[in-house]
């Protein structure tokens, strides 16, 4: 146990003494993140962020005064950037739209809605101020727009929460409920980043209906910054390049004699292999909270709550450990691991998102992302980037652990059949 | 004395190859053991599996009681390896790859740094300890790599080739060393293909060729064997055929062996002085020059030329 750690930290060591090494791992990502924010005018205005023109249809069947209030916010100059509403008058042709993938979402407003929330004067004269249950709006999400459709859920959720803050504070003023203004797309992704992990957990083209008391939605103004996507999005892709660094250690070790030399050692293989292991693990650790340490210190970059980061790295590093292994495991020669190794960090970069969001890939690059540690890890980042916690990464952190289990089985088979010991 | 390391018919195969025959031999305890071979001869793979590496294909071998197939943690505990090609961190320091390996032989904390200076004192990389091994010269890695295998002082340290492809004073230095660490009381199995490094440091040699052991013993009983022959050295020109003259020069009346290396010819004979004028005569009558004539008493190249009618070194 402890040779296995005391030979990770030589690892450590040496990744971070090989200057090569040191350029991809870290100044790679990092230059890459400032190039990318520059093109993304991160660094010019302050309000850019990294989704904009969510495709939303409005089905409005209230036309009354809380419905109206609701489609307005939807089609209010402030959402102008990051929505593109459409107003659709049957439900059913709307949800058919997003069954056809044309739209992220569709929020249908039903027939009533203000009434079933405002009571009538007569009501107040008969000192009956709780009204009957609420109709429910109805967000129809699209699976494959997790994102978009998540923050159409958020300002729904928003709108919805003011109304009862409205209704609690007792104030019946049409006014006070007219919120132009008071939700702010920022806010709306800060509350998104919650929501989009239910509709994640949900069963795909699951009707989603908001509730009245809905409290999903996150009160904070989180400033949503395109580099909270664009960081983690190059630090992983990097990451990959660590991984397939360290599982060339391995072979590269055998080459040059200090693998046969550890073997006639007082240590067994399950102590040097594990050792190797750990050291990939801990490089690629040390890699991912360099680049975020160095994110936050230079670019003032909100990564969100820190457990949740931490736990994030740690998962994502062991799903991308996992990979290296296997690719050691397949590869004959330390160049055939450096050759593989890069191609997977591009191949895992482009169709893990670290690019383009994976909402605006064909479905087939979607469903490939899924084996990629980078997907799901960048997934984890936004959301806690949109002010999720721990707690809503529970989809992410499972994937990657298992993932990085099941490679590191499958790469123990592989290297079953392999000597270590000869050339 | 007891011996500390026994070989029995040891046989390592790698696919349809060869590589060792059945080897048998012992060490010991305080001596040092030379295995003799030209490149190929398989003493690298006798070491590899001596230190337990390798599997041999069959036979056996205990080292200080352990054997080496069934209780090779127990071997490795005792033994100390300094392996033919450098197996070393280049990107660590001399001192650091010297703790991490300490480490590896269970070494910690004080006593482990005591130790890693000793033994930089006795390789004399002191001053040099904080530099990187990638900016050391050959000679300097050498040290370091030998130094390695010091650490855990072992009763019984393999040496393959610690000399190849180093400058002469470094060379000096490590055949030093071995002196040392066998007069402190340890045993040492050291493989080489110079004749003279077996000559100097060893009590017992063992010759190996073609994964055989051709002859053992110590250097007089060895030379015995090729009774009180002698060898001549005639150094000749760049240009002129040496194999051609070796074979010319095999006729003549009291010459046992000729055998051409490069621009020498070696020449095994009864008596030096009677076969000088005609090695001479025959070797103007082919138009080659003399350069220079050495002479030899018997010794281990002779040995070997006589046992397999080849030079130690082609
Ligand atoms: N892994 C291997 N697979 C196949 N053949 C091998 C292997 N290792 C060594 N050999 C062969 O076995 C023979 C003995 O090799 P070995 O390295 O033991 O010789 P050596 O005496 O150490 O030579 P040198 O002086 O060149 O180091 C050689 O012919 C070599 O080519
Ligand atoms: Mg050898």
């Amino acid at each position: 146990m402890l040779k296995t750690f005391l030979i990770g930290i030589k690892d450590v060591r040496l990744a971070f003494r090989d200057r090569a090494a040191l350029i991809l791992m870290l100044a790679a990502p990092f230059v890459l993140t400032i190039g990318l924010g520059l093109v993304t005018g991160r660094f010019s205005s302050n309000t850019s962020s990294g989704i904009s023109d969510i495709p939303v249809i409005i089905v409005n069947l209230d036309n009354d005064q809380l419905g109206n209030a609701l489609a307005d916010v939807f089609n209010s100059t402030d959402l102008a950037d990051l929505l593109e509403p459409t107003t659709g008058s049957d439900s059913e042709a709307a949800r058919k739209s997003i069954d056809e993938d044309k739209a992220a979402a569709v929020v249908i407003i039903p027939e009533g809605f203000t009434i079933s929330i405002i009571p009538q004067q007569s009501d107040f004269a008969n000192g009956n101020v709780v009204a009957a249950d609420p109709v429910k709006i109805e967000v129809y999400a699209n699976p494959s727009r997790s994102t978009g459709a998540g923050i159409v859920k958020a300002i729904v959720d928003e709108f919805l929460n003011r109304v009862e803050e409205g209704r609690i504070s007792d104030t019946t003023s049409i006014e006070q409920l007219m919120f132009s203004g008071r939700i702010t797309p920022q806010q709306a992704l800060a509350a998104g980043s919650a929501a989009s992990l239910d509709n994640q957990t949900a069963s795909p083209a699951s009707t989603l209906a908001v509730k009245i008391n809905s409290s999903t939605a996150n009160g904070d103004a989180v400033k949503f910054d395109a580099l909270a996507y664009i960081a983690p999005a190059m630090a992983l892709m990097f990451l990959m390049y660590t991984v397939s660094y360290g599982g060339r250690s391995i072979l590269a070790e055998r080459a040059q004699g200090t693998l046969p030399r550890l073997l006639v050692s007082p240590t067994n293989t399950a102590q040097i292999l594990g050792g190797k292991v750990f050291g990939i693990f801990l490089t690629g650790t040390a890699q991912m909270l360099i680049l975020i340490g160095a994110s936050s210190l230079f670019f003032q970059l909100k990564w969100g709550d820190p457990l949740g980061v931490i736990v994030l790295v740690l998962a994502a590093v062991f799903g991308a450990t996992g990979w290296g292994m296997v690719i050691t495991a397949i590869a004959r020669t330390s160049a055939q691991v450096a050759n593989i190794g890069m191609s997977i960090t591009l191949i895992f970069g482009i169709m893990g998102g670290s690019f383009i969001n994976l909402e605006q890939m064909p479905s087939f690059v979607q469903m490939f992302s899924k084996i990629t540690p980078n997907a799901w890890a960048l997934d984890g980042f936004t959301t806690l980037g949109l002010g999720g916690t721990l707690t809503d990464l529970s989809a992410p952190i499972l994937a990657l652990v298992s993932m990085g289990s099941i490679l590191f089985l499958v790469s123990v088979a592989l290297f079953g059949k392999k000597n270590l010991v000869q050339k | 004395m007891s011996a500390i390391l026994q070989v029995q018919n040891l046989v390592k195969n790698y696919g349809d190859f060869k590589a060792v025959k059945g080897v048998s031999f012992s060490i010991e305890e305080g001596e040092i053991f030379s295995l003799l071979g030209p490149n190929g001869a398989g003493k690298t793979t006798t070491i590899s599996i001596l230190s337990t590496l390798y599997m041999p294909t069959s036979g056996d071998t205990t080292i200080g009681g352990h054997s080496i197939t069934k209780d090779p943690m127990g071997v490795r505990g005792i033994i100390g390896v300094v392996p033919q090609d450098l197996a070393l961190y280049e990107d660590l320091t001399a001192r650091e790859n010297l703790i991490f390996w300490g480490q590896m032989y269970n070494l910690s904390g004080k006593s482990l740094t005591t130790r890693v200076d000793e033994v930089l004192e006795q390789i004399g990389l002191t001053d040099k300890a904080k530099d990187r091994v990638k900016t050391y010269s050959g000679g300097m890695k050498r040290r370091v790599n030998i130094g390695v295998g010091l650490l855990h002082k072992p009763r019984l340290l393999f040496m393959d080739e610690p000399t190849v492809g180093i400058d002469p004073q470094s060379r000096r230095a490590i055949l030093d060393t071995v002196k040392d660490l066998n007069n402190q009381g340890m045993t040492l199995l050291y493989t080489t293909h110079y004749m003279e490094e077996a000559e100097e440091l060893s009590h017992r040699v063992g010759i190996i060729d073609h994964g055989e052991m051709i002859a053992i013993g110590t250097q007089k009983e060895l030379t015995q064997q090729v009774g009180e022959a002698e060898t001549l050295i005639l150094h000749i020109g760049e240009n002129d055929d040496s194999e051609a003259l070796a074979k010319t020069l095999k006729d003549i009346q009291g010459v046992q062996q000729a055998t051409a290396v490069d621009h020498e010819v070696s020449v095994v004979c009864d008596e030096a002085e009677d076969v000088l004028a005609a090695v001479v005569t025959k070797a103007n009558d082919r138009g080659i020059k003399i350069r220079s004539i050495d002479i030899r008493e018997p010794n281990l190249e002779a040995v070997f030329l006589h046992l397999t009618g080849r030079a130690l070194r082609d």
